[in-house]
């Protein structure tokens, strides 16, 4: 069949199953999106390329594929750089096309030339030029392979503008033959039986559970391993979702910000369990104070995580999924009836510090949350309002911030898939565009997105896309006027000295602003007006909604592990300093 | 940067893919990982879809391990081999112009003679000379001609394969 390249790469792209491209056009992608027009694909036109990245990587984070964006040349792609660099950290597959100037322009400054393989060298799982028309089936066919298998991440595919308008014989490509590339899946016997061993000896063991288990769908092996063993189970900021959080075993989320029976665990154990995870500076805090006990069972499908960071005893190469699997079997063969009894101090222990340390905020006289400034209300009362009014599996996207911390805290998330964030970059504006794309990815699922409003003003301009293409996500803005996080660490580390940190709360008008890109908008500014607000914005299902909480400027993310500080020195909230240890 | 020695010196060997944007790729993964290239050599094998690079590293932050995991990553790497000097041949490439007096001139080719070198151009005050062999001779050829004037000196970089016999 003879085709254009552009054709030929659209129709690779639907021999994917690529059912949703986000994107915007420009010059050198100009013929690629010719073809669009006759396909199925739904192409979402966003104002930003960076909102197509942003989106393309909600889109994966809640179904499990690939997210698809296109943009042109140049600025196209430089404006993707930070969604790709986002989705690297948090091993999101994304397959973005770019589109790029001809081959014989190629290194001669043209318009709207950029060296976007070596741009995005280092923010790719893998890149291609495409310089002969006939490899783009087998190209395409490729990225998918790559972006997701193994561990998951982005691939770009650069498109040089004579490559899409050539002519070329389509040909079905083969089967992937990558002989650099093999990622591992069953884990090795001999490592499964030493974690074994390792589980039936422990006396105060945890289950550090990561984005891994997401990813390999192995939530219920994980559910299933802790049925079997009665082990607690904390689970990181890029794992929230991968163990139902009512469930008694789970103790939170370690970290800088996590709970204080969660950080407290990993440090008083004597084996971490760390699936899928990569022992992140955010989570360890001081490397050399992190865990100081345990050794280590750790299941990465990644070898290089394998003892990038803390020594493992027993480090395990391989598919999460097949790996906790193979442990939990031989775990069981080795017979469970002592664990209880054998566990049982570690329990006392670990629920006297849940008891002692639970999450907690000033919630005024009434309960309600009243904030410390007239007009105002806690953050943390807006989202176990929010957690209490939508259905058990809203997905629930963040920024990065106070907001997101706070999300991550005070959320309730029973279900993988329903959390979306920005969890290795800390992409500040990850929010808006992310939930758009999860919307469009699960269109069945209500989509909340907390944001702060110094995120917001960076990409609030997707909602006109949301608009425009009918995708009714919800925004609740906890707007404290301040980029909160780093005021927090000026407030704790820099003697207050609030440094260029001051936004505005009406600067700019967050309702106005939403009802002018043709969504609704309404502003909250007391504890009452809270739940009948989020009501109102539940009933919203045909265009975005904003909701502006006006929220205590001076609020606190607590509990917090200073930076460099080892895990032990965790500061909790002030109300509960004077509690024994 | 003086050459590394002991336990931090390691060659080692990768089997490339003979595509565009290869080498960046592997310089880039050890500039932004902190991994530190002594010398790196890289040229096409019997076989034209591939290349093999040969590369000193030397280990100052990083563990071999890491290393070898981070390149396995790369798509483009096929095989990743550490050529341990017990279990390889190594050799290495050098070409020097030196000056000096008459005598000096002299010594020097004396020398390179004596270390299997070559002198491939006699000038007035400079020489050219020409030296293979394992990289250790060649060090000590180099630490020979600085007690002249070097004017010039290019080596190439180890290259390595397995001794007969020796484990792959």
């Amino acid at each position: 069949m003879e085709l254009t390249g552009a054709q030929a790469l659209i129709k690779s792209l639907e021999a994917q199953g690529v059912d949703v491209v986000f994107g915007l056009p420009g010059g050198a992608i100009l013929p690629v999106y010719d073809p669009i027009i006759d396909s199925a694909i739904r192409h979402i036109l966003v104002r930003h390329e960076q909102g197509a990245g942003h989106a393309a990587e909600g889109y994966a984070q809640v179904t499990g594929r690939a997210g698809v964006a296109m943009v042109t040349s140049g600025p196209g792609a430089t404006n993707i750089v930070t969604p790709l660099a986002d989705a690297m950290m948090d091993s999101i597959p994304l397959v973005v096309i770019a589109g790029q100037v001809a081959t014989s322009s190629i290194g001669t400054d043209a318009f709207q030339e950029v060296d976007t393989t070596g741009v995005t060298m280092g923010v790719t799982k893998h890149n291609y030029l495409v310089t002969d028309p006939a490899e783009i089936p087998t190209v395409v066919a490729e990225a998918f392979h790559l972006a997701t298998t193994g561990r998951p991440g982005p691939v770009l595919i650069d498109f040089p503008k004579d490559v899409a308008n050539a002519t070329v014989r389509y040909e079905e490509p083969g089967p992937v033959d990558l002989p650099g590339y093999t990622p591992p899946g069953e884990a090795d016997p001999a490592g499964v039986e030493a974690a074994a061993d390792l589980i039936a000896g422990a006396k105060r063991p945890v289950v550090y559970a990561g984005g891994g288990v997401l990813k390999a769908d192995a939530t219920r092996a994980l559910a299933a391993f802790v049925a079997a063993t009665g082990i607690p189970v904390v689970t990181t900021l890029m794992g929230r979702g991968a163990f139902p959080e009512s469930d008694r075993h789970f103790l939170g989320m370690p970290g800088m910000h996590g709970s204080y029976a969660a950080v407290t665990a990993l440090q008083r154990a004597d084996l971490l369990l760390a699936f899928g995870t990569r022992f992140d500076d955010r989570v360890t805090g001081r490397v050399s104070a992190f865990a100081p006990g345990a050794a280590v069972v750790h299941v990465d499908i990644d070898r290089a995580e394998l003892g990038k960071v803390r020594r493992a005893e027993v480090p395990l190469a391989a598919d999460c999924r097949l790996a906790i699997e193979a442990i939990t079997a031989a775990v069981r063969r080795r017979g469970t009836d002592a664990y209880p009894e054998r566990l049982a101090p570690w329990w006392a222990a670990l629920e006297e510090w849940r008891t002692r340390f639970p999450l907690t905020y000033d919630r005024g006289e009434d309960g309600r949350g009243v904030g410390g400034q007239p007009g105002t209300v806690k953050p943390q009362f807006v989202l176990e309002e929010l957690r209490r009014l939508t259905p058990e599996d809203t997905i629930l996207v963040a920024g990065v911030g106070q907001h997101q911390m706070w999300a991550a805290q005070f959320w309730r998330f029973e279900h993988p898939r329903t959390w979306v964030n920005s969890g290795g970059l800390g992409t500040m504006g990850f929010a808006v565009p992310a939930a758009l794309g999860a919307k469009v990815g699960r269109p069945d699922r209500m989509v909340w997105a907390v944001d702060g409003d110094g995120c917001f003003q960076m990409t609030a301009q997707e909602l006109v896309t949301a608009s425009a293409e009918q995708i009714p996500v919800k925004i609740a803005i906890l707007n404290n006027a301040y980029l909160g996080m780093v005021r927090q660490w000026q407030h704790m580390f820099y003697e207050e000295r609030y440094s260029e940190v001051y936004l505005s709360p009406d600067l700019p008008d967050y309702v106005r602003w939403a009802e002018a890109m043709g969504g609704v908008g309404f502003r909250v500014t007391g504890p009452e007006e809270v739940a009948p607000t989020i009501e109102k914005a539940n009933e919203i299902d045909d265009r975005p909604v904003v909701v502006d909480f006006r929220i205590d400027s001076m609020e606190q993310v607590y509990p917090m592990v200073p930076a460099g500080a080892s895990n032990d020195d965790i500061v909790v909230h002030p109300s509960q300093a004077h509690l024994p240890r | 940067m003086s050459a590394p020695t002991g336990a931090r010196r390691h060659l080692v060997s990768l089997l490339v893919e003979n595509r565009a944007g290869v080498l960046a790729r592997i310089a880039g993964l050890f500039s932004r990982r902190g991994f530190n290239i002594f010398s790196l050599a890289v040229a096409p094998t019997e076989d034209e879809r591939f290349s093999r690079v040969s590369i000193v590293v030397d280990l100052e932050s990083a563990t071999l391990d890491q290393v070898l995991a981070q390149l396995d990553k790369l798509v483009n790497v096929v095989a990743i081999n550490e050529l341990r000097p017990e279990d390889a041949h190594e050799a290495e490439l050098l070409l020097a112009t030196v000056a000096g007096d008459t005598e000096a001139r002299a010594a020097l080719v004396d020398a390179s003679t004596r270390f299997g070198g070559r002198v491939l151009e006699v000038g007035e005050e400079t020489l050219t000379v020409q030296l293979a062999g394992p990289p250790a001779v060649l060090d000590e050829f180099e630490a020979l001609a600085r007690t002249l004037r070097i004017v010039g000196l290019q080596r190439t970089g180890t290259i390595g394969l397995p001794k007969l016999g020796a484990p792959r």
